[in-house]
């Protein structure tokens, strides 16, 4: 009779568990793959990254990222590509968080507008570098149209301090359609009760603004920001496609940076500079999380 | 009091109008280069020279054809003509190589990153416990990684293996890339426990749960991860570059970038014939692929 019951109490929650081997199985291809091709390769770098070569293995601790912050490519292209984002990922999270408030509100044929918004998003860099080039060339439309408008001088966009403009253009033109649409799903899981509430209480639009629907967006503004910073350092691709190889120097990316370091096949200088990217990149996410827990986390849940 | 309230509504109407005029401004902005580049590709080799000629002969060193000083960027040909499209499928075998070349490259990764994805996603969303988190946070973290770290662990991997210079050094990393492993766990948690608990008690199987519960439900979020997968594939430039050294096996997106040192007169409709996939897929699907971005939203659970 005691086992019984025992049995009883056992069985269902035996049924339920989710732990199961058909579970375990269906994560293991994945698990492994990911190990092969990133985890293993990159506990592999961290090792290089601490050698002074692969054939003495001799440990030589910080050195190679010594040589590393004494670089002057190295230094170039971190601090040109930091300024870049620096430009990009704030008219990024502004922009797009207006495109978005344009289709939250009253206006017509907004599913038309989302469309047009969000096209760019799917037309490959690629095809459309050639417009680019022609618009922003010396001889180019844009320089033609503020010559006769403004009187203004020609300006040299690709081959001058200019170009940085260009390149913050076309990211954008190219990346907010998707960021978007992540404001738009975060702008209607605002409560509509809360905000009414608000209104009859008496709060101004400012209030409503900062008090409730920036508390209710800061988990997408930061999730916005991050994916922005990490499109931001692939900025390499539209750079590479609108000057190839040789950008003019305010363009040198750090990925320009790593391919020639590929070329010479330097892996310690390679695994030292992407240890520092990552840790960067760790700190930067992990920094932004800390503070949208602060700004934003009692709204959460 | 009547008369303050029709006022206000005036204001409101003002405002409205104002902002849509905006929205169409922006429209306007994101869809003309798309739409120059297709008309664009409607131009003879003669009318492109005469329009753009300065643009493209900086690194040709000029032409025999008549060359204007400004660029004349056209909204509409003169003349319509097929030529372009003649040429490109007819006449130089090259570009339609490196368009297969693309194709080959981006299909297994979008195929088989979705499938990996599909099966580890399910592990994720159906076991518990710390490992597994910390595990997933892992995922996140490489996902959020620039192609310069990334491509580092990678170019190890495919040397070590012997891959350098073959499909398999882009294809395999790209199968085990945890973006689609992210997105599809999220739509995955979002079925509630008690389907599952429900079918369990009903004695169903795990296969059973995975093909008949998590499948059907998950099927738009699948779509979407299709097309991210498949746009970002489509664009790849910086794996190439570094994996694969010849550029016979480069994708068309590369190859496009290098188009304006020779046939300038095709590279419109090579652009077209680039950007067509992804633009019918939008067309297609843009309502998943709205779904999937707002999945992709928050990087928390």
């Amino acid at each position: 009779m005691k086992k019984k019951i025992k049995e009883k109490k056992l069985r269902p929650s035996k049924l339920t568990d989710t732990n199961t081997v058909f579970a375990r199985l269906s994560l293991l291809p994945s698990f492994l793959g990911v190990s092969v091709f990133f985890i293993i390769p990159f506990i592999i770098i961290i090792w290089y990254s601490f050698l002074d070569n692969p054939i003495n293995k001799d440990f030589v601790f910080l050195q190679n990222y010594e040589t590393l912050f004494k670089n002057n490519a190295f230094l170039t292209a971190a601090k040109n590509t930091l300024l870049l984002s620096a430009v990009a990922v704030p008219l990024a999270v502004i922009l797009s968080l207006g495109l978005a408030s344009l289709l939250d509100s009253k206006i017509p044929c907004k599913s038309l507008f989302r469309t047009f918004f969000l096209c760019p998003m799917m037309v490959p860099v690629a095809s459309v570098v050639l417009i680019w080039q022609v618009v922003f060339h010396y001889h180019g439309t844009l320089n033609a149209v503020m010559a006769e408008w403004f009187g203004a001088a020609p300006v040299d966009w690709m081959k001058s301090s200019k170009c940085m403009i260009v390149v913050v253009l076309l990211f954008l033109w190219k990346n907010l359609g998707y960021n978007m649409i992540l404001f738009l799903a975060a702008l209607n899981n605002i409560p509509k009760d809360l905000l009414e509430v608000a209104e009859l209480e008496g709060a101004g639009k400012l209030y409503r603004l900062l008090h409730i629907k920036l508390r209710y967006l800061s988990p997408t503004i930061l999730f916005v920001t991050i994916l922005s910073l990490i499109n931001s350092f692939k900025l390499f691709r539209e750079v590479y496609l609108l000057t190839g190889d040789y950008p003019y120097e305010d363009l040198y990316l750090l990925q320009h940076f790593m391919n020639n370091t590929f070329k010479s096949l330097d892996y310690q200088k390679l695994s030292a500079a992407a240890m520092i990217m990552s840790l960067v990149m760790v700190v930067i996410i992990g920094a932004m999380f800390i503070a949208e827990n602060k700004f934003g986390g009692d709204v959460e849940e | 009091m009547k008369k303050l309230r029709t006022h206000r509504k005036v204001g409101e109407k003002v405002i409205l109008a104002i902002m849509t005029i905006f929205a169409a401004a922006a429209s306007i902005i994101f869809l003309l280069p798309t739409v120059l580049t297709i008309t664009n590709s409607f131009m003879a080799q003669s009318e492109i020279n005469a329009n753009y000629g300065v643009v493209f002969s900086s690194v040709t060193g000029g032409g025999k054809t008549f060359i204007s000083e400004k660029v004349n960027l056209k909204f509409i040909p003169d003349i319509v003509s097929f030529s372009q499209y003649y040429s490109v499928l007819f006449k130089t075998p090259d570009y339609l190589l490196k368009f297969w070349n693309s194709v080959i490259l981006t299909v297994p990764v979008v195929i088989f990153q979705t499938v990996v994805a599909l099966f580890a996603s399910y592990g994720f969303a159906r076991l518990t416990g710390k490992l597994k988190e910390i595990l997933f946070f892992f995922y996140i973290v490489l996902m959020l990684m620039p192609y310069q770290v990334t491509l580092v662990p990678n170019y190890l991997v495919a040397e070590k293996l012997g891959l350098l210079n073959t499909r398999w050094a882009i294809i395999l990393p790209g199968i085990f890339s945890p973006f689609a492993v992210f997105l599809l766990t999220k739509a995955m948690k979002r079925i509630p426990k008690t389907y599952f608990e429900a079918a369990m008690l009903d004695g169903a199987s795990e296969l059973q749960i995975f093909t008949n519960i998590c499948y059907p439900m998950v099927r738009s979020a699948v779509f979407s991860v299709l097309m991210l997968v498949f746009i970002d594939y489509w664009n790849m430039v910086e794996q190439p570059l570094i994996l694969l050294n010849d550029e016979q096996m480069h994708p068309l997106s590369i190859f496009l970038s290098k188009i304006n040192t020779g046939d300038t007169g095709l590279a419109f409709a090579v652009a077209v014939i680039y950007m067509t996939p992804s633009l019918l897929m939008f067309l297609y699907g843009e309502d998943y692929l709205v779904e999937g971005i707002t999945y992709s939203g928050g990087i928390k659970g």
